[in-house]
């Protein structure tokens, strides 16, 4: 549905995107996942045909966003990040000037019209003047300016984000409902949301893909092996290191910071990474009990999906990737003066 | 063409939800209505010492009434017109919906004319008001329509080229008070061009009073038609039109 072939944009002083290709398949949802300044809005924008690429190709349903950008925008649905709405109209004149803007023949307006509001629930605040709405309404009147043709697909960027917890389960649960029908790429900083609503990630920083895979895949790398944090009471620390390390399936083991306790004794942390396919924790809590210690703290740092996340964009960071950090930097700037650069 | 009304009346009807329209249709309608009394007590004034000094021509009212309150109008209006084109795409830009127009399935033009023709329009309801007091000259005078339709050609051909010169600045900038300032300026300046040429008869100061909008105003309020102001005007239209599409074209590459 959505291809892209070595995409790149630079803007006159920085690279946003560096030669991304990826793939997005009928009826998927796609969480684009990055820090702020990773080149995610320029993606989408590119999508959307609001940007053009400087160089390699974008094709939305078959049509190429250079070549046939008409054509690509009948077929997209884009929520950018601050909702594009006219304070001064009322919902519904608002929503009829989109599906007039949007192509759709004037007799189905009022039917599509009543649909959407119906679909986002925003059917109470149809005659309310836009700039009198909350942010979660304003929000989904974003979402529903987006779904008004019924495009193949959707470009969602950050659609929760601004929200209160409340409202953006309530916009996930808006998004998962509009799964079946749509193609959706939703760009996004919070890991949950990618993990509850989307079948695939594509995590990028500084402007490149660093992973492309399903969620699934996702999960089976952080179960494949375990990590685990022990906090310990009433030992030197080396001690305690080299009983864990004696642990059956423990990999290794890394001192954490130690402190001193509330009544004086040594507290000392450690960082224990299991073997693939163990479960090390009954193992760890049995061995500090038989030794006498007391076990304070046992908790599973494994790899969360943020975890995942930070330390794939940690590392890229390090690796000297051109201008990393001007990048990151000129990108701020972007955000500042969003919706619109000049 | 649907894409193009569709634009035009947003704006429209953005002009009027606001309340700008019916602050410059109030401001218009002031000024003007003073210049109109103005011109006809003078008139009456004049007209009276006339007949008291025995001279049996009458005074005509095209000349002394209805062609110095089309120059005021004209005059009013590019400090007026800046008022209404400094939103069009300043406003956009800022709030973001600029976005919504540039990934919808219309072409560029046809929001750029969609803006132009709601924002000309918006123009003409401004115009409108001065109907009021010509419709009084026509009750109890007879003045000769001919000047009075041209002059208001004039007028229009006058504030369309305003408006396309405002619609491209509107396009530089996301804060309306600039775009409303740069504008004004502008058109200030393309106003006392036609100054240089009193003071200087080289070439270059003919070819500088020439572009300047006012004098190309001149022979509409006087009842005449000259092809070159015609094209003149329909020129700086089209030029103003077509900066605004290459802004807006360049504001997608560099965005």
């Amino acid at each position: 549905m959505i291809k892209v072939e070595g995409l790149t944009k630079r803007y006159a002083r920085h690279v946003a995107v560096k030669n991304i290709s990826f793939e997005v398949d009928k009826g998927e949802i796609v969480g684009f996942l990055g820090k702020n300044g990773a080149g995610k809005t320029t993606t989408m924008r590119v999508l959307t045909c609001f940007l053009p690429p400087t160089s390699g190709k974008a094709t939305v349903a078959g049509f190429d966003v250079l070549e046939q950008s008409l054509d690509v925008r009948k077929h997209i649905g884009y929520l950018p990040e601050t909702p594009p709405l006219y304070p001064e109209m009322e919902v519904s004149t608002y929503l009829t000037f989109v599906a007039k803007l949007k192509g759709i023949a004037s007799a189905d307006i009022p039917r599509r019209v009543a649909e959407v509001c119906e679909r986002t629930a925003i059917v109470g605040v149809k005659n309310t003047i836009i700039g009198k709405l909350s942010k979660g309404y304003r929000q989904r009147v974003g979402i529903a300016q987006a779904i008004i043709h019924n495009p193949p697909v959707l470009i969602l960027d950050e659609p929760t984000s601004g929200l209160d917890p409340e409202q953006q389960r309530e916009a996930r649960q808006l998004i998962a409902s509009l799964s079946g029908d749509h193609t959706i790429i939703l760009s996004t900083h919070i890991l949950s949301e990618v993990e509850q609503s989307c079948s695939k990630v594509i995590i990028i920083n500084n402007g490149e893909i660093v992973v492309s895979d399903s969620v699934a895949n996702l999960h089976n790398r952080r179960r494949a092996s375990e990590s685990v944090l022990v906090e310990v009471s009433g030992a030197a620390a080396p001690a305690v290191k080299q009983c864990l390390e004696k642990v059956a399936g423990v990999a290794r083991v890394v001192s954490r910071d130690s402190r001193d306790g509330a009544e004086g004794e040594q507290v000392s942390a450690f960082e224990v990474h299991g073997l693939q396919n163990y479960s090390v924790r009954p193992e760890l809590a049995r061995a500090v009990v038989q030794a006498g210690w007391n076990l304070t703290e046992l908790r599973a740092v494994g790899e969360s999906l943020e975890e995942i996340f930070l330390e794939l964009t940690r590392s890229e960071e390090k690796a000297p990737v051109g201008d990393g950090k001007e990048n990151d930097g000129k990108d701020g700037k972007d955000k500042e003066e969003n919706p619109v650069t000049q | 063409m649907r894409n193009i009304f569709t634009i035009c009346g947003k704006e429209l009807k953005s002009y009027f939800t606001s309340s700008i329209a019916y602050l410059l249709m109030a401001l218009f309608g002031l000024i003007f209505g003073f210049f109109f009394y103005s011109a006809t007590a003078y008139f009456v004034q004049a007209g009276l010492q006339q007949q008291l000094q025995g001279q049996q021509q009458p005074m005509s009212i095209n000349d002394y009434v209805i062609a110095p309150l089309l120059g005021n109008a004209s005059v009013v209006g590019l400090f007026l017109i800046p008022l209404i084109s400094m939103r069009l795409f300043a406003e956009e830009k800022r709030t973001g919906t600029i976005e919504l127009l540039m990934t919808s399935p219309i072409r560029d033009w046809e929001i750029i004319l969609g803006k132009w023709l709601g924002a000309m329009t918006m123009y003409l309801c401004i115009l409108a008001v001065s109907a009021v007091d010509v419709g009084l000259l026509f009750a109890w005078g007879q003045p000769d329509w001919r000047p009075i339709l041209t002059g208001y050609l004039g007028l229009i051909l006058q504030g369309g080229t305003v408006l396309a010169i405002g619609t491209f600045i509107s396009t530089l900038t996301k804060n309306q008070i600039i775009a409303g300032a740069a504008t004004f300026s502008v058109c200030l300046l393309l106003w006392v061009l036609s100054w240089v040429s009193s003071y200087n008869d080289a070439p270059w100061a003919a070819a500088v009073a020439y572009c300047s909008i006012l004098t190309h105003f001149e022979p509409f309020s006087k009842g005449i038609i000259d092809t070159k102001d015609v094209v003149f005007y329909l020129s700086a239209i089209f030029l103003g039109l077509f900066l605004t599409s290459q802004s807006l074209e360049s504001m997608r590459w560099r965005a």
